[in-house]
């Protein structure tokens, strides 16, 4: 026997069952990101046109790190979640599944190119030939 | 209903002849330029990965940052990042249920288009000058 109501059930969810979190996490993001955007774009004005060793070394230093890190995890969740709006709005069927999957490898794929290098760069591993 | 004026009542818009509102041309700009900042990231992530790689694959992606293709996706990602992000709070004034109105959608739709291109060329005099 369900204890649940239909309606309490169906309350808050909309027809894909996750498109309130959907919203909220846009939301979030959204906020997160405008709050990071200015710091992010002072992080690599400052880094562009620097040589090799100082780029490490600038990138290196905890506050460039943090933010571009935070800037680029946050900035591609929010670029698969909202590439799914337009993929779902576009597109159908084997496409549109397609679509999605290629969004989402490429988008942690950026994420991972991204931590890996401030990783490197931050736990001092190179060896500057 | 036999009697309606077919004659008089508003259409639905054709599309090949319809001009879009300035409030629909901001409002599909912000997905253009959401997904169009996808260059500038890809472009700034490559950079740095090729920066902990080897100096030579740091070269090509410095000379690339810093050759007129790497300026004309900069600052063109910059542009649409401070449009994305006014878009962005724009929404977020939309969830809050403020500025539904025709007139206040146009005055926003303005302030969108007015206020990233100051934002761009504001952040590229501070660039060129420090």
């Amino acid at each position: 026997m369900r204890y649940i109501t239909p309606r309490k059930s169906a309350v808050g969810l909309g027809a894909s069952h996750e498109g309130t979190q959907h919203h909220w996490y846009m939301t979030m993001s959204a906020v997160a990101l405008a709050i990071l955007t200015p710091l992010f774009m002072i992080t690599i004005a400052c880094a562009i046109g620097l040589p090799r060793e100082l780029l490490l070394a600038y990138f290196g230093r905890p506050l460039p790190a943090l933010i571009t890190g935070l800037f680029v995890i946050v900035g591609m969740l929010h670029f698969i979640k909202g590439t799914r709006i337009m993929i779902d709005d576009y597109f159908q069927g084997a496409t549109r599944k397609g679509a999605v999957i290629f969004s989402v490898i490429f988008g942690w794929a950026v994420i991972a190119t991204a931590v890996y290098a401030l990783a490197r760069m931050g736990l001092g591993a190179i060896v500057v030939l | 209903m036999a009697d309606v004026n077919r004659g008089n009542r508003p259409l639905s818009p054709h599309l090949q002849v319809y001009r879009l509102p300035l409030a629909a041309v901001t409002s599909i700009m912000t997905r253009i330029t959401g997904h169009a900042l996808v260059a500038g990231i890809v472009l700034i992530v490559w950079w740095l990965a090729a920066a902990v790689a080897s100096p030579g694959a740091f070269a090509c992606a410095d000379w690339v940052m810093r050759s007129w293709i790497g300026f004309i996706i900069l600052t063109g990602s910059m542009w649409a990042l401070w449009y994305h992000m006014l878009a962005g709070i724009r929404h977020l004034c939309y969830d809050a249920g403020y500025g539904f109105e025709i007139d206040q959608a146009q005055k926003s739709s303005q302030l969108l288009i007015g206020g990233s291109v100051a934002l761009a060329v504001l952040t590229l005099i501070i660039f060129f000058v420090f």
